[in-house]
């Protein structure tokens, strides 16, 4: 019911269109940040790992690129960075439309007329759809860039091998399933936690706890369509 | 105006009238339009002529005070910017608020709130406003100040006002039909005049709780 309303024709199409890129500042480019320092620290441990597991000598040294591009572009930026943006962004959402909610904000708007849900949830959704997976494809980049880094110096990769293990037997379908399933995540980020923020009754008390039913459902959900699409789309 | 006990069903009321609550029973007339069985669209068009003051006024945290006067003007209007602030600027003139279009609702007081909400509510020019415990957490001075600014704006725009309130100071000061609700069920129904004047026991244990009004009574 709540997803009906909130895809219901806006009541002004100048004024979504600039809700559309007030929830890309704030959902998306305000992320850039934290997914840029996961991403990179991501990266790096995983290239030291890789180095520790592969000291077997029948294993190449550029095998160390290959699993931090894989490891990245499959699971690390698709999956971690998406479950990382259900904490920030799923419990901003939820405790912004919960606030609202138990301050008469969203009784205020649908007085006037305006249709709540579509104004305040649709365009999270689709500012979240657009732009995580720009997010992702960044964090991947960065991901690989610091594993790299790390990697040289640290020692245990030299940078031609990294980059003869990025660049090698590279399929462009795993960047493909990365971004259906980065575009499925932002949809329950987006969603779940806009869901539980609606439905807040009460005080100050069950906005903490929509927040925190919104991140943890949100975050059970990504887990389970990461395994689903994992399945569809790789097996 | 609609009073009452705390929890006696007055602001439940007010939602069933507005439409955030769904009724079990009855009907919402407005201009003899049923509002329950009217259509998604037709209710929609009967909400753009109701203004509502909240009680904690429930501007929009977002937006500065001219932003949320504005805000229904841009939604319902094909006003031009210059003619919606204008309009916006008008409005909180008319509330007694001249400096504070550039404040966010954190830097208002109480009263600067319920002025603003005011101000929005009569942006869009309604038929008809409801207003929930209007001096809810205001000084006895600025509850006066909000009191008749309900009641000058309502006899300049020609708006049906419904108030609802426990403030008996309110119900002298503004009221002219007052209907009494106890127990969620209506209980008394009158002017002004007669509510001081009434022996119902439920009605008097309400009016006369406070020594003032004993007092008030004990003089005529």
């Amino acid at each position: 019911m709540l997803m009906k309303r909130s895809f219901g024709k806006p009541e002004k199409l100048s004024i979504f269109r600039n809700r559309i890129f007030e929830e890309i500042t704030i959902l998306g480019v305000n992320s850039l940040g934290i997914v840029a320092i996961i991403s990179v620290f991501m990266g790096a441990v995983i290239t030291i790992q890789s180095a520790f597991n592969f000291e077997n000598p029948l294993v190449p040294t550029y095998a160390i690129g290959v699993a931090v591009r894989d490891s990245m572009i499959l699971e690390f930026s698709p999956a971690i960075v998406s479950l990382i943006l259900a904490g920030k962004v799923g419990s901003s959402i939820a405790s912004e439309i919960g606030t609202m909610r138990v301050t008469e904000q969203i009784d205020a708007l649908e007085i006037m007329g305006v249709n709540s849900a579509g104004y305040l949830i649709q365009p999270k959704i689709i500012a979240s759809v657009l732009f995580n997976p720009i997010l992702i494809i960044f964090s991947m980049f960065l991901g690989i860039f610091g594993g790299y880094i790390f990697g040289v110096i640290a020692g245990v990769v030299s940078d031609n091998q990294f980059i003869e293990g990025i660049t090698h037997d590279f399929r462009p379908y795993n960047v493909v399933y990365a971004l259906i399933k980065s575009a499925v995540f932002a949809f329950l980020i987006a969603s779940v936690p806009a869901y539980h923020g609606y439905y807040t009754n009460g005080g100050a008390l069950e906005v903490g706890r929509s927040s925190t039913k919104g991140v943890v459902y949100t975050s059970v959900l990504i887990l389970a369509f990461d395994l689903i699409l994992t399945q569809l789309l790789l097996a | 105006m609609i009073i009452g006990e705390s929890g006696s069903g007055k602001t439940t009321l007010l939602k069933c009238m507005v439409g955030l609550n769904e009724v079990d029973s009855g009907e919402v007339l407005f201009d003899n339009r049923n509002f329950y069985k009217l259509n998604f669209k037709e209710k929609k068009e009967i909400r753009k002529e109701i203004g509502m003051l909240f009680q904690g006024g429930a501007l929009f945290d977002s937006k500065t005070a001219e932003e949320n006067v504005v805000f229904p003007l841009s939604m319902f209007t094909d006003l031009s910017e210059s003619e919606k602030r204008d309009r916006a600027n008008f409005c909180l003139q008319r509330v007694n608020l001249e400096n504070a279009n550039n404040l966010f609702p954190s830097e208002l007081s109480g009263g600067m709130k319920k002025r603003v909400a005011i101000a929005r509510a009569i942006a869009v020019q309604p038929k008809y406003l409801f207003c929930d415990e209007p001096n809810s957490g205001l000084d006895p001075k600025t509850s006066i100040v909000i009191d008749n600014l309900i009641k000058e704006i309502t006899e300049e725009y020609n708006i049906t006002t419904i108030v609802i309130t426990h403030d008996m100071n309110s119900v002298i000061e503004i009221g002219d039909n007052i209907m009494f609700i106890y127990k969620g069920e209506k209980w008394w129904e009158g002017s002004k005049e007669e509510i001081l004047k009434t022996d119902n026991k439920e009605v008097c244990d309400f009016v006369y709780a406070t020594k003032f009004m004993k007092d008030l009574k004990s003089k005529f």
